[in-house]
């Protein structure tokens, strides 16, 4: 690609993400904004001041929603990498419908998949729990670390494995340091996206969590819909800088070394 | 150094029969190619071997202990790849003193022994190169001491000379044979390309749908192929069908001597003669055929003539200079002693 259209790519990308992001940034700061201002008639701290003040409690909500998401995250790499793997390098008896059975998830509208998990989670006591809350952002996210890692998987080669079992290492070790150090890049874009998920999950959220479970976004959505955007503003800045940080450290990981990703990320 | 003994060794997969009842004795310090075509079941032979997959049945000892209920990571059988030959995230030197690594020995010792391996293959000072700063060859020669640092029972190669252009192969062949014996190792290697195997090996497996066919010196399949499907697999299309009496054999309307066919009775043979065993003559001579010329061509070292010989089709050298047009009758002698006798029921 000639560096003319790479940079009207980047430019415009920069355009559509960062565009709406500075029209936050500007209304965060905003006291007084009416029609046909291009810009605040008066400005103000009262936003920034609400959301580090206890009675707002974000402080409380980024750390709820961190923890879910992390928890995601893990329980996601657990389920889903060794299921890719399976998907990846095995044939076995009815693995079509396996295929599908994962994959339904992301076709099948949560709301409607989430309205019967409630009465089952009611039974199982895991409802208005943050136990619950992360076991129903599972469904979601477990099909999209299975997506990246298949591809990751698919053009891996167990020969590196078996070099390493005849070397004499056991199974752990050939784990840690030669399988791990392979799928690394892949994996690390998987876990954000799954963290991701889970991170900006609102509907799954509000009913297994039954207005107990308080994460981000449970503040933030209300907000949008009411009349005071000063405050919806700042919250959704704080509600999108964990995506943006973790999406520069990866694209950052993933641009280093050899991928098997093919060269995702790479300048 | 180890023997190896496979004994009635059996893989199934499903329905599929890959590997059917193989009986191999390796000698301890021997260099054994398993020869074949993909899906003769020599990959899965190796990786039996090695511990990567357990058979179905029979016994696999290295001496006269079975190894079957040992692990991969215990058993001392080195597995070395041709294709991604090195971990790509380590460097060369952490590369060869993976094994080392594994077995717990201290950094400095494996330092020293790294460099005197890297040494030995003839890449000094290649500690911190990355895998991917290294030739096609070079990779081969890593993955070569990393196998031998941990001074294997068994050395297991796939496809040792593969993907390498012609001097390299010999370099290559010189390398690998030269320190399986310097430091006596018993070594097998899988491999299609027949030319691979005769060069390298000691001996020669060849397999067929996972059945062995012959195990012989490389002499012996170009001399005393066992079946025509083997002579074909060594490049020798030639084949009549004759009937030995005493000590000629008739094809057709002529008769030829048959030098070593004392040891076969009289009755219905398929006889062959390696295509450059076969003499070209202008006129009828002792011994020889009547030939019809259907191609030629020239191969740089000698004319390849594809030949109807008695309805059937042969394929002979001939020498460099000559001229065969197309359709011109030749007549091809054939010394009796490379005469070679198989059962016409092939």
């Amino acid at each position: 690609m000639s560096s003319f259209w790479r940079g009207s790519l980047v430019g415009g990308i920069g355009v559509v993400v960062g565009l709406p992001l500075l029209v936050q940034v500007i209304w965060s700061f905003a006291f007084r904004w009416y029609f046909p201002d291009l810009l605040p008639s008066e400005w103000g701290l009262h936003a920034w001041r609400y959301v580090f003040s206890d009675s707002s409690r974000v402080g409380e909500a980024l750390l709820t929603s961190l923890g879910i998401g992390l928890a995601v995250s893990l329980l996601s790499i657990g389920i889903g990498m060794p299921a890719a793997r399976a998907l990846a390098l095995h044939d076995f008896p009815g693995k079509g419908l396996v295929e599908w059975l994962l994959l339904v998830p992301i076709v099948v509208p949560g709301v409607v998949a989430t309205m019967g998990i409630h009465l089952v989670f009611i039974h199982l006591r895991v409802a208005d729990t943050s136990l619950g809350v992360v076991l129903v952002h599972l469904i979601p996210a477990v099909p999209y670390m299975i997506l990246v890692m298949v591809s990751v998987f698919a053009n891996y080669d167990t020969a590196l494995e078996e070099t390493a079992r005849t070397l004499g290492a056991n199974a752990v070790r050939v784990f840690w340091f030669v399988t791990l150090p392979a799928i690394l890049p892949g994996l690390l874009v998987a876990t954000l996206f799954t963290f991701l998920i889970s991170w900006s999950q609102y509907v799954t959220t509000l009913l297994i969590g039954g207005g107990r479970v308080i994460t981000l976004s449970m503040l933030l959505f209300p907000l949008i819909g009411g009349s005071n955007n000063a405050t919806a503003a700042a919250i959704s800045l704080v509600f999108v800088a964990p995506a943006l940080l973790a999406l520069g450290f990866t694209a950052r990981s993933l641009a280093k070394g050899p991928s098997v990703l093919g060269g995702l990320g790479r300048p | 150094m180890t023997a190896v003994v496979l004994q009635n060794l059996t893989r199934r997969f499903g329905n599929v029969v890959a590997v059917n009842d193989l009986n191999l004795e390796i000698a301890a310090g021997e260099l054994v190619a398993l020869l074949g075509p993909s899906g003769c079941g020599k990959s899965t032979t190796l990786r039996m071997i090695a511990g990567l997959l357990s058979p179905t049945a029979g016994d696999i000892r290295f001496g006269d202990r079975s190894v079957l209920a040992v692990p991969a990571e215990r058993r001392g059988a080195v597995l070395v790849f041709q294709k991604h030959l090195l971990f790509p995230h380590m460097t060369v030197g952490e590369n060869v003193g993976f094994g080392l690594r594994m077995r717990g020995l201290r950094q400095k010792e494996i330092r020293v022994r790294v460099q005197e391996m890297l040494e030995l293959v003839r890449l000094p000072g290649f500690e911190q190169r990355r895998a991917h700063e290294l030739s096609g060859g070079q990779q081969q020669r890593v993955a070569l001491a990393r196998g031998l640092i941990v001074h294997p029972a068994v050395l297991l190669l796939d496809e040792p000379l593969a993907n390498l252009d012609a001097n390299l192969r010999l370099e290559m062949r010189e390398l690998i044979r030269s320190l399986q014996q310097a430091l006596k190792m018993t070594a097998i290697f899988v491999t299609h390309d027949q030319e691979e195997a005769v060069m390298l090996a000691d001996r020669i497996a060849l397999l067929f749908d996972g059945v062995l066919q012959q195990f012989d010196r490389p002499r012996a399949f170009y001399e005393r192929p066992r079946s025509a499907r083997i002579a074909r697999f060594f490049r020798n299309e030639n084949f009549l069908h004759g009937r030995k009496e005493g000590e000629r054999i008739v094809c057709g309307g002529s008769p030829l001597v048959v030098g070593g066919g004392r040891e076969h009775p009289d009755g219905e043979y398929l006889l062959t003669v390696r295509p450059e065993e076969v003499r070209i003559a202008d006129t009828q001579v002792e011994n020889s055929l009547r030939a019809q010329v259907l191609a030629a061509v020239y191969m740089g070292t000698y004319m390849q003539l594809l030949l109807d010989v008695e309805g059937q089709q042969w394929r002979v050298h001939g020498p460099a200079d000559g001229c065969y047009p197309a359709g011109s009758v030749i007549w091809i002698q054939l010394p009796p002693q490379r005469i070679w006798l198989l059962p016409a029921s092939v």
